[in-house]
Formats: C-alpha cells, sequence, structure tokens
C-alpha cells in the first residue's frame, strides 16, 4: 500500500541540515522528537481508519508538494495596506504568504501595550522562555499529521496577549497560496492569551491559483489563561485544489472562555480537528462550523473536548448543507472526567444533504463519568422541509429560489453566533452568494486575490 | 412472570443466585477440535453440523477478542471452561415423570413450571439447563398450528432441512469472536418456526439457567417467521451467584419474511457478581434479526439488569422494502457492572423505518455504554430513523456514555439522533421525601417512570418482573 | 361573465386513499362561497389540492382559475396566477425573516407578469400599507416567517400575504380556528377590506361564528368528498342549529 508519509521523512533525512539552518534552534530542537513520533506513527491516517470516513491524510498528503525549506522569499504583493476585504471591519493584518509571516505596517503601528504579533522564528529569539514553555505542549505530535507538521516546523506566527491586556480589535492572519508550483505550507500558530487578556484572531485561508495543487497543514495552539477570552474564527475560502488539514489545541483555565467559528465555503478536501481541554473551573467553550461542500469535495470536522474541571460549559454547533457529491463527516466526542461537576455540555450536529449522492457521517459521543452533570447531544440528517418548501411556493417563490432561501436559514444560527459584528455581515452575505452559485464568492473582491 | 406466594420477600440480595444440586454430565475442560467433535457426537448431530463447527472453529482460532467496546474485560482462559455441561438424564423425557424432580423444583423455584396444568396459560416455555434443553411445554397445541417450537437439538434431528437452510444465515460464524466461539461449541437453545400466515396464539419463551459450576453456556436461538406470520418471543436468564466469572457467548438468529412481524423481548437477569465485583456472567451476545420480506417488522425489547460485563447488540438487517425495526432497551448497571449495549440498524429496503429508545441507568462504580449504528445505504430511498438515547447517572463514581454512529448514504433519508445526560432529579426524590416515601423507594419509583417506555413495549407478566428487577438492582445505590 | 374558479368533477387522494370524490363548484368575481363539513370530510384537501399541496395526488377532473387550467401548474405558478391559501397552520420557517420572505414572493410575482422588481423602498412601503390593513406590528415583519408567532398572529400574517400579492382568489382554510373574537374580528376585517367586485373567497370552516364577519354568498356542504348540499347564508343556519349529524340523516346513513 501506498505510504505517502516516507517521501516526506526521506526529505526530511536528506536535507535536515537545511531545514535546521533556516529555522531557528528552538524549533530545531523539536524536529527530532516529532521524527521519532513520525515513525513510530508509520502512515498517516487513511480513509476507514477510526475517525476518519471519508477524508484521508494519506491521499491528501500523497502529491508531490514543494516545501520551502530554504525559505526563499516567494514573490508575492506584499502592500501594505492589504488586507481581505471584510467592509467596516478594522483589522490588524498579517499575511503568510505559503509558510511566511509579512506583518503589514497597519499592524506594526497599531499594536496595542502588551499584545505582540510576529512570526514565531522571531518569537524563538525575543520571548525564548515563552515559546519553549508554549510552543507543541498541547500538540505534542498526538498524531502523525501533528507529528509532521512540527518536524518540517520552521517559522509561523506568535501572538501574544500580556496579562490584562485586551485587545476589540481583530488580528487577521491572511493565508495565501500563490506559487506557479504545488506547494505545501507548513502553518503554525502560536496564541498565549495571559491572565485577565482578549483576543480575537481571524484566520483566512486564499489561494491565488485555482488550476494548482495545495496543501495546508495547519496547527494552532491556544492557550487561554485564568479569564482570558480567545475569539478564533477560521475562514476557508481558497479553491478546489487546496486542501487542508488543519488540528486546533485549546487548554483553558479558569474562567477562560474561548469562542470558535469555522466556515468552510470554497476550497478543496478540508480535515479538521479540535481538541478543547477545560482544565481550569467555570470555563466555557463554544465552537460553530457552517460547511457547505459541493463537486465530490469531502469535509470532515472533529471534536475532542475534555470537561476536566467543575462548573464548565460547552457548547457546539456544526452544520453542514451538503451538495451534488459531497462527503460530510462530523466526530464530536465530549468527555466529562470525574470531579467535573456542574457540567452543562450541549452539542447539535445538523446535516443537509442536498446532492443526489451526497453522504453525511456523524458520530456525536458523550463519555461522562461523574453525575452532577447536564449533558446532551442531537444529530440530525435530513432535507429541507418539505411544509415549509409548499409554503413558499404557495406564495409565488419559485422552488429553486425557495431551497435557497431555506439552506440559507439553516445556516444562519451559525453566522449570527460570530462575535465580529463586520465579519457577521460579511458571512451572511457570503454565504448567500456561495448558495446563489456564486463562485466568486470565493475571496470576493479581496484585493489579495485579484 | 407470576409471582409464587412462598417467595421470600425482596431484600435486594440475588433471589436466583441458589445452586442444584443436580447430577450432570460433564465433558473435560477446554476447546480443540477434539471438543467440538465430541461434543457434536454426544448430540448424535449429522456430518453437515459437525463441518459447520469445525469450520467455526478453525475461523474462531484465528480471531483475538474484540477490544473496542468501552469494557475492561480481564483475561479469559478458554481453555479453563467446560464447553458441554448436561443435567443426566437418562433420554430425553417424553413426559414431565422422566424428568428429574431437582430439576422440576429448580425451574419452580425460579417461578417457571413445567407442568402445563400449572403453568402460565398463554405462554408457551423451553426451559434450557446449562447446555441442554430440559422441557417444552405446550408443544401439542402449537403444533396443532404448524408452529413447531422445540429444542435446538430436536430440531437438528427432526427438521434438519429447516434449521440447514437458515443456520447461521444472520449471524454468520465469520461475523466475530464469540460468534465463532458458539458456532463452535453451542449446545442446544430454541428454535421456532411459524408458518405462512399463522399468529402464534401464545408467548413462546425460553428460560435459560446456568448451574453447573465452570461452565460456559453457549446457546442459539433460531426464530423463522414465514409470510404473514406473527409471533412473541420472551427470554429469561438467571444463574447461581459464584464467586467464579462464568461466560455466556450466544447467538440468536431471526428471519422476518413478508408482512411477517417477530417482538423479541428479554429480561435479563444473569447473575451480576457480588459488590465488589466478584463473579458474574460474562455475557457475549450476538443478536441479530434479518426482515428480508417486504413490510416485515421486528421489535427488540430488552431488560439488562444482570451479568457483570454485557457485550451486546441486538440488530435489525432492513432488507425488504418498508420494513421496520425497532429497539427500545433499558441497560442498568451497579457495583462494579459494566455494559456496552445497543443496536444496529442497517437499512438497505426502501421506505424502511427504525426506532430506537435506549434508557441508561448507572450506579455505584458501573459503567454503562450505550453504541448504536445507523446506516443508511445507497439504495434506501425514503429511510426514516429516530434514535433517544438517555443516561441516567445516580452516583458520582459510576460513568454514562452514548456512541452512536450515524452513516447516511442516501440523501432521502431522515435520520434523527437525540441524547442526554443527567443525574437523577434531586428535586423529585425530595418531593417524594415530603410525601413520605423513603429516598430509596423514591429512586425506584422515578427510575421506573424513566424506563416506562421501554417496559410499556414488554408483555404484561414480564413488565411486571422487570419492574422489581429494576428497583432490587439499584438497591442501595444512592448514598 | 368568465368564472375565477371552475372545479369539475375533481378526484384526489392522499396515499392512495380516494378522499375528493367528484367536486364541482363555480366561483364568480365578486362571490363569497364557504363550504362547511365534519371533520375527515375533505375540506383541507380541497384547498390543499388547489394549491399544489405535494402529499396530495390528483385523481381526475379539472379546476381552472381565471382561464389557466390549473392542476398541472407547479405552487409558485398557480400562486402567481392569482391564487392564494391561507393555510389552516401556517409553517414556521426559520431563518427566514419575514422581510426577505415577502420580497422574495412579490418579486416572483412581478417577474410573472413581466414587471420589474420593486426598490427597498417601494417594497418597505408597501409591506406598510399593508400590514396596516391586519393590524400586524411591524416587529413582526422583521422576525422569521410564523416563528414564536401566536395563533392570532400567525392567522393575521395570513392575511396581511394576502393583501401582499393581491390574489384574484383567496382560499381561508379554518381561518377561524385557535382565534379569539378580537382576532377573529381583525382577520374578518381584513378579509372585508380586500373585497372587490374582481376578486373572491372561498371560506372553509367547521363552524358558522366566522361567517358573521364574513358574509358569504354561497354555503356549500361537504360530506364524504362530495358537496352534498349547496345554498344560501341560511344554509349555515341551519346547520348551526341542527348539526352535522341533520346532514348524515339527509344523506341517508
Amino acid at each position: 500500500m501506498e505510504n505517502s508519509l516516507n517521501q516526506y521523512l526521506e526529505l526530511i533525512q536528506g536535507n535536515l541540515a537545511t531545514i535546521d539552518a533556516n529555522a531557528p534552534e528552538a524549533l530545531d530542537a523539536l524536529r527530532p522528537e516529532a521524527v521519532e513520533a513520525l515513525r513510530r506513527f508509520g502512515r498517516l491516517p487513511r480513509r476507514g481508519d477510526e475517525g476518519f470516513p471519508n477524508a484521508s491524510p494519506e491521499e491528501m498528503f500523497a502529491p508531490d508538494y514543494g516545501l520551502n525549506i530554504t525559505r526563499r522569499p516567494i514573490p508575492a504583493d506584499v502592500a501594505a495596506s492589504f488586507r481581505c476585504d471584510v467592509p467596516n471591519i478594522s483589522t490588524l493584518t498579517a499575511i503568510v504568504v505559503g509558510d511566511s509571516f509579512h506583518p503589514t505596517a497597519t499592524l506594526l503601528k497599531n499594536l496595542p501595550e502588551g499584545i505582540e504579533v510576529m512570526s514565531l522564528a522571531r518569537a524563538a529569539k525575543e520571548h525564548p522562555t515563552l515559546v519553549s514553555q508554549y510552543l507543541n505542549k498541547l500538540a505534542a505530535n498526538s498524531s502523525a499529521p501533528v507529528a509532521l507538521n512540527t518536524a518540517l516546523l520552521q517559522d509561523g506566527v506568535f501572538i501574544r496577549a500580556a496579562r490584562g491586556a485586551r485587545l476589540d480589535k481583530a488580528i487577521q492572519i491572511v493565508n495565501i497560496f500563490n506559487t506557479p508550483v504545488a506547494m505545501m505550507a507548513v502553518r503554525r500558530v502560536l496564541i498565549v492569551a495571559e491572565e485577565d487578556s482578549a483576543l480575537r484572531v481571524l484566520l483566512c485561508d486564499h489561494s491565488q491559483r485555482a488550476d494548482v495543487d495545495y496543501l495546508s497543514s495547519q496547527v494552532v495552539e491556544i492557550f487561554a489563561g485564568k479569564d482570558a477570552s480567545v475569539e478564533l474564527y477560521d475562514i476557508e475560502e481558497s479553491s478546489a485544489r487546496t486542501r487542508r488539514l488543519s488540528s486546533v489545541f485549546v487548554r483553558q483555565d479558569s474562567g477562560a472562555s474561548f469562542f470558535s467559528t469555522g466556515c468552510a465555503l470554497c476550497g478543496g478536501d478540508s480535515i479538521a480537528s479540535s481538541r478543547i481541554d477545560l482544565e481550569g473551573a467555570g470555563a466555557s467553550a463554544s465552537l460553530g462550523a457552517l460547511v457547505i461542500a459541493s463537486g465530490s469535495r469531502h469535509i470532515d470536522n472533529s471534536v475532542l473536548l475534555t470537561h476536566a474541571a467543575p462548573h464548565c460549559t460547552s457548547r457546539q454547533l456544526f452544520k453542514y448543507a451538503l451538495f451534488d457529491d459531497s462527503r460530510g463527516a462530523f466526530g464530536g466526542k465530549v468527555v466529562v472526567r470525574p470531579g467535573a461537576v456542574r457540567t452543562d455540555a450541549a452539542q447539535t450536529n445538523r446535516n443537509l444533504l442536498v446532492g443526489e449522492h451526497s453522504t453525511m457521517h456523524s458520530d456525536p459521543q458523550l463519555e461522562i463519568y461523574c453525575d452532577d452533570v447536564k449533558a446532551s447531544h442531537g444529530a440530525t440528517t435530513g432535507q429541507l422541509d418539505a411544509r415549509a418548501l409548499f409554503y413558499m411556493r404557495s406564495r409565488g417563490i419559485p422552488e429553486d429560489e425557495a431551497r435557497r432561501m431555506l439552506v440559507q436559514a439553516f445556516m444562519m444560527d451559525v453566522a449570527d453566533s460570530i462575535r465580529l459584528d463586520a465579519l457577521r455581515d460579511r458571512m451572511r452575505l457570503l454565504v448567500e452568494k456561495r448558495l446563489g452559485g456564486d463562485a466568486s464568492a470565493s475571496c470576493a473582491d479581496c484585493a489579495a486575490c485579484k | 412472570m407470576a409471582e409464587k406466594e412462598n417467595t421470600p420477600p425482596i431484600n435486594g440480595e440475588y433471589k436466583y443466585g441458589f445452586t442444584s444440586d443436580i447430577p450432570t454430565d460433564y465433558i473435560p475442560h477446554g476447546l480443540s477440535e477434539e471438543v467440538v467433535r465430541m461434543i457434536s457426537e454426544k448430540k448424535g448431530e449429522p456430518q453437515w453440523l459437525l463441518d459447520f463447527r469445525l469450520e467455526a472453529y478453525r475461523y474462531w482460532k484465528t480471531l483475538e477478542m474484540p477490544r473496542w467496546a468501552h469494557l475492561d474485560i480481564p483475561p479469559i482462559d478458554y481453555q479453563d471452561i467446560i464447553y458441554y455441561a448436561a443435567p443426566k438424564q437418562k433420554k430425553a423425557p417424553g413426559s414431565l415423570d422422566e424428568v428429574d424432580p431437582a430439576l422440576l423444583d429448580t425451574f419452580n423455584r425460579l417461578g417457571i413450571p413445567l407442568e402445563e396444568q400449572k403453568a402460565l396459560s398463554g405462554m408457551a416455555v423451553d426451559a434450557v439447563m446449562d447446555s441442554v434443553s430440559v422441557k417444552t411445554t405446550h408443544r401439542e397445541k402449537l403444533a396443532e398450528l404448524g408452529i413447531i417450537f422445540c429444542s435446538f437439538s430436536e430440531a437438528v434431528k427432526q427438521y434438519p432441512d429447516l434449521v440447514r437452510k437458515y443456520l447461521g444465515k444472520v449471524v454468520s460464524y465469520r461475523d466475530n469472536f464469540f460468534a465463532a466461539l458458539n458456532s463452535a461449541v453451542f449446545s442446544d437453545g430454541s428454535f421456532v418456526y411459524i408458518p405462512k400466515g399463522v399468529r402464534c396464539p401464545m408467548e413462546l419463551s425460553t428460560y435459560f439457567r446456568i448451574n453447573a459450576s465452570g461452565t460456559g453456556q453457549f446457546e442459539r436461538t433460531l426464530i423463522v417467521a414465514d409470510d404473514d406470520a406473527y409471533v412473541s418471543y420472551l427470554e429469561g436468564c438467571t444463574a447461581p451467584m459464584r464467586d467464579e466469572n462464568q461466560l455466556h457467548a450466544a447467538i440468536v438468529e431471526i428471519i422476518v419474511e413478508e408482512r411477517a412481524e417477530v417482538k423479541y423481548s428479554t429480561v435479563q437477569n444473569w447473575y451480576a457478581g457480588d459488590a465488589e465485583g466478584r463473579g458474574g456472567v460474562y455475557n457475549f451476545v450476538t443478536k441479530r434479526g434479518l426482515c428480508r420480506g417486504d413490510y416485515s417488522k421486528l421489535y427488540w425489547t430488552q431488560v439488562e439488569t444482570g451479568s457483570a460485563i454485557t457485550w451486546k447488540y441486538p440488530s435489525c438487517i432492513l432488507k425488504g422494502e418498508g420494513s421496520v425495526g425497532e429497539f427500545y432497551s433499558v441497560a442498568v448497571t451497579n457495583n462494579r457492572q459494566q455494559a456496552d449495549t445497543g443496536t444496529k440498524m442497517i437499512h438497505i429496503g426502501r421506505n424502511s423505518r427504525s426506532t430506537i429508545v435506549s434508557k441508561g441507568i448507572s450506579a455505584g462504580h458501573s459503567q454503562n455504554s450505550y453504541r448504536g449504528l445507523v446506516k443508511v445505504a445507497p439504495g434506501a430511498d425514503g429511510v426514516r430513523n429516530y434514535t433517544q438515547c438517555d443516561s441516567l447517572l445516580l452516583s458520582d463514581t459510576c460513568g454514562a456514555h452514548t456512541f452512536p454512529y450515524i452513516d447516511v448514504q442516501n440523501p432521502s433519508a431522515i435520520v434523527e439522533h437525540e441524547a442526554t445526560t443527567s443525574k437523577i432529579s434531586e428535586d423529585q426524590i425530595f418531593y417524594c421525601n415530603q410525601r413520605g416515601i423513603p429516598t430509596e423507594e423514591a429512586v425506584g419509583l422515578i427510575v421506573n417512570g424513566y424506563a416506562k417506555e421501554v417496559m410499556n413495549k414488554l408483555p404484561m407478566e414480564f413488565a411486571v418482573e422487570a419492574q422489581k428487577l429494576l428497583s432490587i438492582t439499584l438497591e442501595n445505590s444512592v448514598g | 361573465m368568465q368564472p375565477i374558479l371552475k372545479v369539475e368533477n375533481l378526484r384526489a387522494g392522499i396515499e392512495g386513499k380516494e378522499i375528493l370524490k367528484g367536486i364541482n363548484l363555480t366561483v364568480n368575481p365578486g362571490e363569497v362561497h364557504a363550504i362547511m363539513g365534519p371533520n375527515g370530510s375533505g375540506k383541507s384537501t380541497f384547498s390543499g389540492v388547489l394549491a399544489g399541496d405535494p402529499r396530495f395526488t390528483v385523481l381526475g377532473g379539472s379546476a381552472v382559475l381565471d382561464g389557466t387550467q390549473l392542476l398541472d401548474l407547479p405552487p409558485e405558478t398557480r400562486s402567481h396566477a392569482g391564487l392564494f391559501l391561507s393555510f389552516q397552520y401556517p409553517v414556521e420557517i426559520p431563518g427566514v425573516t419575514m422581510v426577505n420572505f415577502m420580497r422574495a414572493a412579490v418579486n416572483a410575482k412581478r417577474k410573472y407578469l413581466n414587471e420589474d422588481p420593486l426598490s427597498a423602498a417601494e417594497f418597505l412601503k408597501l409591506m406598510r400599507q399593508k400590514r396596516a390593513i391586519v393590524e400586524l406590528d411591524n416587529k413582526l415583519a422583521s422576525r422569521s416567517v410564523n416563528e414564536g408567532f401566536s395563533g392570532g398572529e400567525k392567522k393575521r400574517n395570513e392575511i396581511f400575504q394576502m393583501a401582499m400579492l393581491e390574489p384574484k382568489l383567496s382560499i381561508l382554510d379554518e381561518t377561524d380556528s385557535g382565534l379569539d373574537i378580537d382576532a377573529l374580528r381583525i382577520v374578518a376585517g381584513g378579509v372585508n377590506k380586500l373585497r372587490t367586485d374582481r376578486n373572491a373567497t372561498i371560506v372553509i370552516t367547521h363552524y358558522q361564528r366566522l361567517l358573521d364577519y364574513i358574509r358569504p354568498d354561497f354555503v356549500h356542504i361537504l360530506y364524504k368528498g362530495r358537496i352534498v348540499y349547496s345554498g344560501g347564508p341560511e344554509l349555515a343556519l341551519e346547520l348551526e342549529e341542527k348539526g352535522y349529524d341533520w346532514i348524515k340523516e339527509q344523506v341517508g346513513e
């Protein structure tokens, strides 16, 4: 059987000196253990492995992607005010071309006291203690794709809010693919929100060429200290040939709140996993996802959310609208550890099968080891409400339009929950355009993508 | 089941825990091809059945015990089990006079009188002790309607064509580790055939009893409901209290033809072990029905209160167009019990429908899991499924888990799953207390109310028994 | 004069069961017809079949709306042609606001009539005007369609939509069910305001009560899928007095 991991192991083995030389020592130090872990895993997960009913990391990583291990600057028009067009939103933007970090002038000028956004390479020099304290502590080579990300890691994004620092504006990281040859980006984001701080981070994925294969390997680690608040928005609007495997790890201390929304609108196969550890009493986490897939795209989301402390709250809302032959999967596990009393956990997965050959796997799971809990999950897979459809048509709304309106309505609660006003409006519009069959909904009007 | 007047008051002890002193015919410990041949020979089986057993045995040897369930199963030494034990009888009893009185007494104490005049009217019983069927009641009356209800061994002799036609067709010996084991060494069980258009006028029931020490029980039940037939089938089980663990690995196969309807109800009360988790039955059972005919229906209802470890997933393969599968389950675990139980609904036929209602109740240090699969095959248009899984927690040291797998490969399906887990309501208990009801009794009331939706699906006699069982199982469970 | 609705020998059923067993009905401009009948007589089937409810199957006969053959048309085209059904149970559509819903409906009809879509300002003005007819609260317009509306609000919302779409034929299916007397008066008042000599109304009801407010010109009694009696408004009063058992006796049961 194919084993696409081998080509990466060979690449690392043959070029270790080059990889190390082009990365800070703090990242090089993680490499041996990651490689060791990869050898132990032996291969990447395949379709059919536990947790991978549809998408296959093995296949995702199989093509011969280029890797920028010599850190050659990739030409990109990194204009000063270069940002994704989210109207009326004033974000502090950094651009990641491939996997190289470029801050904008606005970002550099406007960062308030206590908030830092920089390349991981620079952070390794300026904050060696912080980086060694946090980097890879959650991800910890816990799966083959995560270990591969660490083994190839040379740079990334470092975001930190010092104790008490609160930033209302969103920090926007625009991830761009633009090379004329197939490319893989090793993307890494480390977010440290110290006690009582507040951060909002917006990740946008864009591909400037629709005819080239790209692969994004993304690992995000988030530490939310006592009473800190972190919001993470992850918007995929790339191309059908841009595949993505993203792993998000979050650890929350007492009273910390984490809010995230993922939107998969346009793009290739996507596998996203999140692991949320509610370690401190009174922490809360809210995760949402909005998936609209067409063609033969596969979208997998999985969540492992652990209530390890008392009085924590968690909410999950994952919604899929699957057109054509697209395939969706949702795996969600909520674990309530002994002693996590007064847990309040709810998980919802709702799926619309619109396409004639669309399919859905849903595995919501509860594992509860404590009695004083309120936990629920619900999963439904079905079609548009036939009564609603008839009601609309009886008022003269043509069937196609009625269907579109209903799918849009189905998605609205996820979009509505977005806490960033301008982004919320933008997402509503993008969903509408996407459902209207407007392919330009992807990267609509974004200066970066023109 | 009728309550007998001389039954001692329920005190939370396992009231079926007595042993009976009955001369028993054993074969030596352990499992080998020779043992398989010996079992087959003792039963005077035809060559084809021996071949079936041997194939199963050889396949079993290549397997390892499954570990995917949320269960902590201690290593089982399959060579330390006696695979065949039978109460010594000179020959198959023709009438009750020929049955060992100690045996009759055992079943009387279990509340299963085998004398037909005393037996509950409206229920025919096949009593299985250890590896063999002791007595099947009401056979003549059933035979008038063309209904076959007899022990499996007898069916092999008298209806070999029927048995051969259906045996292993729903649960292949290749299905899983325990199915392979059972197929190699099964000793007895019940066989039911309801001919075309016949509604079975009485409940059919098999009562399983493990008596002999150091033995496993490996019975096999095969139920065939031909076109337009109907039958309601009940299964009950108990075992003596022993410090050792006893293995029970059964197979139930059901075939439901066009427009036929089968109800299969189980009250599982194998010995659960003591409060510290010593002893008890390992209940590793494969139950599956094939709704082969269009508009066929299969209803599983189970009340699981016993066994140290339960691993069972009564399932429906809904192949016929418009076929219907239902699974109603109450699983109670207390002390150190572990249960991993649920169902599979495999929708292949168009417009097939299924309903799953599972109520888990966990107390003490027990672990209780619901595991289910709802699968809609690509060609199955218009499928509907509704699943409701609730878990009730009675202690802070137990665990309640829900693992539903939903795989929809046809976009016209509507599949709904809901699950909740919560603690028993303190408000409800207090309300009962205030009205003078002690906590223990209040818990029994509340739990019975919680399980009512499932209990209502049981035949009347069973429902009463099951309600008592729930309360008994949970005694001393609320601190 | 061309009738607004001409139904001939209409037969229809649900899930293989025949419910309407040959309905004949002619409705002329300016007329109000009441259709009464006991539960299960086929009243709601009749309105559903005319509106194109996919749950029902037409087994035979014809229905012509102002010269347009209805039965082969999709529901939206029937609406464009001038048919309006006030639902007995208006459907809740979470996530779709009333404004978006009505704008889609009004502009679809304008497109059918080869008219330009209304501008946002024009549309909102129209909403305001029509809302007044049934005293519908402005707040309801910004909420999802029927979601969380009270019984009375839902029925007022139906009449509001009728006002927006200006149908030739309105069918009010049990519009009085679940309404208190004040709501009933408002709803009936709205219907009366919308009456002209060019449109027509069919009122389907179980009780005489609604007919005190919306005076019918003709009353038909539907029983077991057939119109067994037709008469003037006095028929409704007689029915109220004698009860449906009287009908059963009359048809010889």
